[in-house]
């Protein structure tokens, strides 16, 4: 095939978003030193700026759908669904670090530098048709979340935290490789039709294919926070700065299933009967483990990490459903489980206080009182990480049970609900302290929270809402796009 | 929009409404909420007015599609069993909120939002004609009574109502994973059209298939019965709950597990519901005399009252399970007939801890001579609910009892024990409470009733006296959709025809006697 190296028109439509991405985030560097002293919630401004405009590329892409670049990347709407929902991930979380920086004195042009870069690493994951492209997405995006890990570097916590994220996430982006370079053995191919294909005819080896799926699934796994290689996630989190916290649960995880349905959907759509059991156990794992261990926990945002590992589990379970409903299920509950947790974890930057001092839940005494907007907030959040009725997090855990069963796992559907019924016992804890008890020393000093903070809180509230009463445009979206890449 | 849909957009409304009304002007929110109530039981009064009993299938219904695919829709309407449901909630909830108009004092804003809110749930719940729409109230009524119980209760409130949450919560969860099968299998959520499926064959269930469907409805509403032995969060949530929040717990949430075992468990699993219906009765049985029991030892009135819903409703649940017309009538009158007595005994002794500030009964003693009024009252709900001839507790057990007395007579005779128990601890702790040596604090604490008191109780004392002697005015049209379910759940219909006359009969005796 002749290869032509000149992008078309149409092709610099395509990967718009990532060139506004790349091209904000370098100019947020030159800008550091200008405007850090006068300035310095200017780069706040200009990289939510730059992801309106993103997400504006990005529908505008959508509109051209087809490959870019000899077959690298593929703009269809399922990674169009994957793109916005990724930028309107990093909006929240910017808006939601206005307060945390100024607060933190650490206001710089590179913290929103790195989370555009991040963002753009996801973009590029989601749209990736090619296993090098995934790869390189992949990295631009762990490594800006690595850095973005440590940002305080003279905090003990950030630099654990740092470190053990860059290590392990390593070793699982080796087994990815591994797992890429066997595909490449077996196939000839990176390219993710080409493998689909190579894997239909009767020559190839199923058990090598087999080998290759499993080292790239533990490698997805581990981005996913999935059982059993989630042991990461809780460190991490309770370590990293809150906002990025929020951000690492919600953005590189949404783009790292956006992959993992793509890879494991169309090019290992053959061998699921190999894969389809193993993610069925890590699911159950990542479930019951998630929510089990999260019972134990004194800490918000451990907690909450622990309920992040429990989530990846229900996604997982739509995953294991191996279909198109599953597909649909797995990027509507990413939307809602984005949504409510940057929303929670807005609530612990609000509470937390200079140095993240106060992360207990007991911190939360009484914030009903003092503060019952936010506390209002928080309880829509928690009701949809709980799974009531008319908030998106119900909606999606209904569509993602829905497709087990369809696919016949209907013991698969029975524990995950239990699950989430012991799951809503941890997240009571929260709405007891919140509403039950007499406000205690850091709800009393608290003050409310300022125009930023409102936003990050009243946005994923209108979100959790709007997917939980009016789904059926998110919904027909998906189920669009699920079709798609099937 | 219809009648029915007003009914449900005005409390839901109004919750949003009180929400916004500024932090200080309580005076306004206690009054605005009680209009919005009040709003709501007139035009629940229009859906009486309109309902043409005879008639079969659901009336006032509204079917639009809310969600394209899954095919959701918002499908509402009634029959001669919710009709009498949503009106027992639209006419207690104004009366809860006069009852906390003072009581309550912190957070007044939330109170009596969330009251309206639970107003919301509870009407949808009875009107609710697709299985998920149906889930969906079922879920949002929890939220309200989640945090009326635990901000506004009395001291072990949050263990009370967390293990209220879970153990709801723990059910429901296997109802959704049925009601999710049951659209696998039927393509829709419809009520209607999945019994039609049923009828027609279209849908087969495999006899393990049926019976596990069944189980997982029936957990979640004998749960929510509560059913012997998964009635241990009763008690505490009824003891912990304020006033208003045991009300509207034990008058109208309890009955959505026995509106649910009726609505869902009888029509679409009718082989298991025949197969399983021994066990049930057995617990149902052992629930009427244990919870007799129980409440006879119990030294708290609240708790004593609690104890005897657990008693009541194990005569709902042996009527419904008995597949009789007299038997599944006696149930639907007694889930009506408990609203109102059961919810008459809170209120009564609410206003009594509000005076005395002790549940104890130890703590009473001569009430009758310092507060003649209130002890009149509280005789004739007593009365009731032990069930005198004249007033509504009666009616329902005397038809509960023969209708089970046609199915199976031993049960019977176990049953009518808890009759007699229930007299046993009604009146002797009516006896401790009222009579005997009035103490100096009882006599200086126990003025009577002021009138928003009156307003609350009396509407209640009417009720029961209207229930008890002109039963006519709401057993026909319950026993209508009644016999179309047992039609439905396989009891022939010349069968059900016959005995629908019966029952008539037998309400006419009654009003004779």
């Amino acid at each position: 095939m002749p290869v032509n190296f000149a992008p078309s028109a149409d092709d610099l439509v395509r990967f718009a978003p990532e060139t506004i991405l790349t091209i904000a985030g370098t100019l947020l560097m030159v800008l550091d030193p200008l405007f850090a002293r006068r300035l310095p919630k200017l780069f706040g401004h200009l990289s939510i700026a730059a992801m309106i405009a993103a997400i504006f590329a990005a529908i505008a892409a959508n509109s051209v759908p087809g490959v870019a670049f000899s077959n690298l990347l593929v703009v269809d709407s399922f990674g169009t669904y994957f793109r916005v929902l990724v930028l309107c991930i990093g909006i929240l979380a910017v808006l939601a670090s206005y307060r945390y920086l100024d607060r933190e004195q650490a206001e710089t042009g590179e913290y929103h530098a790195l989370i555009l870069f991040s963002i753009m690493g996801q973009c590029v994951m989601v749209t990736a048709n090619d296993l090098i492209m995934i790869f390189i997405g992949l990295e631009i995006s762990s490594i800006a979340t690595y850095v973005l890990a440590g940002y305080l570097r003279n905090d003990k916590r950030n630099n654990e935290a740092a470190l053990k994220y860059f290590l392990l996430g390593s070793f699982a982006t080796g087994f990815l490789l591994y797992g890429v370079a066997i595909i490449y053995g077996l196939t000839g191919s990176t390219q993710l039709p080409a493998i689909r294909a190579a894997l239909t005819s009767p020559d190839t080896s199923l058990m090598v294919a087999g080998v290759a799926a499993s080292l790239m699934f533990v490698g997805l796994c581990f981005k996913v926070s999935g059982a059993p290689f989630q042991i990461w996630a809780p460190d991490v989190y309770q370590g990293a700065p809150a906002p990025v916290s929020a951000f690492m649960a919600t953005g590189p995880k949404a783009a790292a299933f956006a992959i993992f349905l793509r890879i494991f959907l169309t090019a290992f759509d053959r061998i699921s009967v190999t894969w389809a059991p193993i993610v069925w156990i890590c699911a159950l794992a990542s479930m019951t483990i998630g929510n089990f261990a999260a019972l134990k926990q004194n800490n918000l945002k451990r907690m909450l990490a622990y309920s992040s590992i429990a989530h990846a589990g229900y996604i997982l379970v739509a995953l294991a459903s191996d279909s198109e409903i599953g597909t649909a299920a797995a990027m509507f509950y990413l939307a809602a489980y984005a949504l409510m947790n940057l929303g929670a974890f807005t609530v612990i930057i609000y509470i937390s206080g200079k140095g993240e001092k106060h992360l207990r839940i007991e911190d939360l005494d009484g914030l009903g009182q003092r503060q019952p907007f936010t506390a209002a907030m928080m309880t829509v959040f928690l009701l949809s990480l709980i799974g009531i009725p008319l908030t998106g997090g119900f909606f999606g855990k209904f569509y993602i049970f829905r497709a087990a069963l369809d696919s016949h796992l209907v013991w698969l559907a029975v524990l995950g609900l239990l699950n989430s019924a012991v799951a809503a016992y941890y997240y009571l804890r929260l709405l007891v302290v919140m509403y039950m008890h007499e406000p205690g020393e850091v709800t009393n000093a608290l003050e409310a929270p300022g125009f930023t903070l409102q936003a990050a809180l009243i946005l994923p509230a209108v979100g959790t809402f709007f997917l939980g009463i009016l789904p059926g445009t998110v919904l027909s979206f998906t189920q669009a796009a699920a079709s798609f890449i099937k | 929009m219809n009648l029915l849909e007003i009914l449900l957009v005005l409390p839901a409304v109004g919750f949003i409404l009180t929400l916004l009304i500024p932090r200080p002007q309580d005076q306004l929110v206690r009054l605005f909420t009680l209009a919005v109530s009040l709003v709501a039981f007139v035009t629940s009064l229009g859906l009486i007015g309109g309902y043409e009993t005879g008639k079969p299938g659901q009336q006032f219904v509204d079917n639009i599609v809310w969600i394209a695919n899954p095919e959701i829709h918002w499908h509402v309407g009634i029959d001669g069993l919710s009709l009498w449901l949503i009106v027992l909630t639209t006419f207690l909830t104004p009366i809860a909120i006069l009852l906390s108009w003072n009581s309550i004092k912190n957070q007044v804003k939330e109170f009596f939002a969330f009251l309206l809110l639970l107003e919301f749930g509870l009407v949808g719940v009875f009107a609710a004609w697709d299985l998920f729409l149906f889930y969906t109230f079922w879920e949002v009524v929890l939220v309200p009574m989640y945090f009326l119980i635990g901000i506004w209760g009395h001291d072990r409130r949050i263990y009370a109502t967390v293990k209220f949450f879970l153990y709801t919560m723990a059910g429901s969860v296997l109802m959704l994973v049925a009601i999710i099968y049951l659209y696998t299998l039927a393509g829709t959520f419809d009520y209607a059209t999945i019994l039609d499926q049923f009828r027609s064959g279209r849908i087969g269930l495999s006899h393990t298939e049926e019976t596990l469907l069944f189980l997982a409805f029936f957990l979640a509403f004998a749960i929510k019965v509560p059913l012997f032995p998964l009635h241990t969060w009763l008690p505490d949530a009824h003891v912990e709950a304020p006033t208003a929040g045991s009300l509207m717990l034990a008058s109208v949430m309890l009955k959505m597990g026995t509106y649910g075992l009726v609505r869902f468990c009888l029509p679409m699993f009718p082989t298991a519901a025949h197969e399983n219906a021994w066990w049930i009765n057995i617990l149902a049985i052992i629930g009427i005399i244990y919870g007799a029991l129980v409440a006879m030892v119990q030294p708290n009135m609240k708790k004593l009252v609690a104890y005897s819903s657990v008693s009541h409703l194990g005569f709902v649940v042996l009527g419904i399970f008995s597949f009789t017309q007299m038997g599944l009538d006696g149930a639907v009158y007694q889930m009506l007939n408990h609203g109102i007595s059961t919810g008459a005994l809170f209120i009564l002794v609410g206003f009594m801890y509000e005076r005395r500030h002790s549940l104890s009964i130890a703590d009473y003693g001569g009430v009758a001579t310092a507060a003649p009024w209130l002890a009149t009252i509280f005789l004739i709900t007593t009365l009731a609910s032990i069930g005198l001839p004249m007033l509504n507790n009666f009616v329902g057990e005397f038809l509960v009892l023969q209708g089970t007395a046609q199915a199976n007579f031993v049960w019977t005779a176990f049953a009518a024990l808890g009759v007699i128990l229930s007299a046993c601890y009604m009146l002797w702790m009516y006896q401790r409470v009222f009579f005997g040596a009035l103490s100096e604090t009882v006599k200086h604490h126990m003025p009577d009733f002021s009138i928003r008191e009156w307003a609350c109780i009396a509407p209640l004392i009417v009720m029961m006296v209207w229930m008890g002697i002109f039963t006519q005015t709401f057993l026909p049209a319950v026993s209508d959709t009644n016999s179309r379910i047992l039609a439905q759940t396989g009891v022939g219909s010349l069968a059900s025809a016959k005995t629908l006359g019966g029952t008539q009969l037998a309400g006419g005796h009654l009003h004779a006697r």
